[in-house]
């Protein structure tokens, strides 16, 4: 039942990413003719345009959630590539914990990066 | 008994990518894991270069290496990767739930099967994702 | 009634051969059979047997697409010698090479034990809490046509390996069920006579079970029988996801004498005769 578990927050994860990543790449790569949250013009990814939706806390913790979610539903389909090759269950155990460390690690960077963006960008804001 | 020698005949990766004649659900597999597996790629690449952005550092507004055409050129490439990955997806939720692909019945030849039944949602998945495509050219000309 | 031709086409079989005893690796060797229209791929190899090479090896028995043993690879792609036509898939050449994914033993021959042996992990038979009862039965289970039709479909089955021939993740996982026994799971699961769907759930749900399934839907499409294996899998999914959020729907399994005469003799009819075993 355990893999039943993996795969049903698998899913969840890929259902809530349709909302999450979807708005992200509608606002950056439709971004050139509908100009989403991107009201200074030109690129959707000017540093203007990207000062002003990290000094949106809305985005911040969007972004936060947005990293999270994608690192599971990433890790957990690479997961299942790699244990399709017939491995050994003691390469399996290490395949799961290193994705385990990388994910969390990188979900840690992320986090401190998002948020720390999100003060600086306020703080250039008010300042 | 004498054990006889069994020769292994698993097909391996030529079983991913090609070991016969197939149908299209085949071949969204295919694309859905490939797609995937770039997207995963590219996130821990843009993981890294975006966290920078807590130093102030918003390398890709500045030029250089990232806005060569061969690097705008890769980033529509995983949006398109994307938006085959998250319309298939979505197709793939509902079939594996058990949705749209009909009830079992006797099967009367020549067999109809479920493959039938999801045919018209995954033509649809490859119209949207050419919409997509279509809309995310146009956008990137744009900018 | 249409006109069957007569005419005679020269079919190149390239068939791949392997001796244990004394090749290393398997390789192929083309034979020249005389096709006409109605010879299927089994009667083009027992042409060959017969007239060209009698020490080639393959699995035969019915003739007439129920036994499931002449399952091989046509063309690339699996299917039952006794019921593919010759000149339906070939023009000039014919590839014939044993089952995909499992062990050659000899010639055209797999080793399907592995099969056999994942399809009786998952339990195939009907399971129910009274034990003394299923032994020894008092009475009949009654069954509507729609609780049938619920599970007649998979119970079609003839265990060919066709499918588990043609699965992609079965080319690279050694020890994936397949389609074959994860399609006997749901028979079995949905059949309102069983009660033992949480014992296969265990198995099932397990690292090898359903979920290495992606839908590439290559069973449904070289199955037979037409016992759609990719159907099954998914309402399996359904199945174990619904189990595993508490919503699943679990009904009664039917009780016996339910039915139409309710396990009296109707008028007319003789008595059953007495039990000889």
């Amino acid at each position: 039942m355990n893999e039943t578990k993996y795969w049903t927050w698998h899913m969840g994860a890929g259902a809530i990413l349709l909302f999450l990543l979807g708005s992200h790449m509608l606002i950056m790569h439709i971004g050139g003719l509908v100009h989403w949250f991107s009201p200074y013009g030109g690129e959707a990814i000017s540093v203007k345009n990207s000062l002003f939706r990290d000094s949106s806390l809305y985005f911040a913790v969007g972004y936060v959630l947005l990293l999270g979610i994608a690192l599971y539903h990433g890790l957990c389909g690479l997961r299942t590539v790699l244990f399709e090759l017939t491995l050994k269950p003691a390469v399996e155990r290490a395949v799961t914990v290193f994705l385990w460390i990388l994910g969390l690690g990188l979900c840690g960077l992320g986090t401190w990066a998002a948020l720390a963006a999100h003060r600086t960008a306020l703080l250039g804001a008010g300042g | 008994m004498r054990e006889l020698k069994r020769f292994d005949n698993r097909i391996g990766i030529w079983g991913w990518l090609g070991g016969g004649r197939w149908g299209v659900e085949r071949y969204a597999y295919i694309l859905h894991r490939l797609t995937g597996l770039a997207i995963l790629f590219y996130l821990l690449m843009h993981i890294g270069v975006t966290s920078l952005r807590a130093k102030g550092i918003y390398l890709w507004a500045e030029g250089g290496f990232f806005h060569q055409p061969i690097f705008k050129f890769g980033e529509y490439l995983v949006f398109a990767a994307f938006a085959f990955h998250a319309l298939n997806g979505l197709r793939l939720l509902l079939v594996e739930l058990g949705f749209a692909i009909g009830k079992p019945f006797e099967p009367v030849y020549p067999y109809k099967t479920s493959l039938h039944v999801q045919r018209p949602l995954l033509i649809s998945v490859m119209i949207l994702t050419l919409i997509f495509l279509v809309l995310g050219a146009f956008s990137a000309q744009a900018e | 009634m249409p006109e069957i031709s007569n005419k005679i086409s020269q079919i190149n079989f390239h068939i791949t051969r392997y001796n244990p005893e004394t090749d290393r690796v398997p390789y192929v060797k083309t034979y020249q059979v005389p096709a006409r229209a109605g010879m299927t791929v089994l009667d083009g190899l027992h042409y060959i047997k017969d007239n060209l090479d009698s020490t080639l090896a393959w699995r035969y028995s019915c003739r007439m697409g129920i036994c499931g043993s002449c399952g091989m690879l046509l063309n690339g792609r699996p299917g039952l010698a006794c019921n593919t036509q010759i000149l339906g898939i070939a023009d000039t050449d014919l590839t014939v090479a044993a089952l995909p994914n499992f062990p050659i033993i000899r010639d055209l021959v797999p080793d399907l034990w592995t099969m056999l042996d994942k399809h009786r992990s998952i339990k195939p038979y009907i399971i129910r809490a009274d034990e003394t009862e299923l032994n020894d039965p008092s009475g009949e289970f009654f069954q509507s046509p729609e609780q049938l039709e619920a599970y007649l479909q998979f119970s079609y089955c003839i265990k060919c390996g066709c499918c588990m021939g043609a699965c992609p993740t079965l080319a690279t996982d050694l020890h994936y069920l397949g389609p074959m026994p994860l399609t006997a799971a749901q028979r079995y699961n949905s059949d309102t006579r069983d009660d033992g769907r949480r014992q296969r759930n265990s198995v099932t749900g397990a690292k090898d079970g359903v979920f290495r399934c992606h839908y590439a839907g290559e069973c449904s499409r070289v199955c037979p029988k037409g016992v759609d294996p990719a159907k099954a899998l998914q309402l399996l999914k359904r199945g174990l996801v619904l189990d595993y959020l508490h919503v699943g729907h679990h009904s009664e399994p039917c009780k016996k004498l339910q039915g139409p005469g309710r396990g009296q003799p109707l008028e007319g009819i003789s008595p059953v005769p007495d039990r000889t075993v």
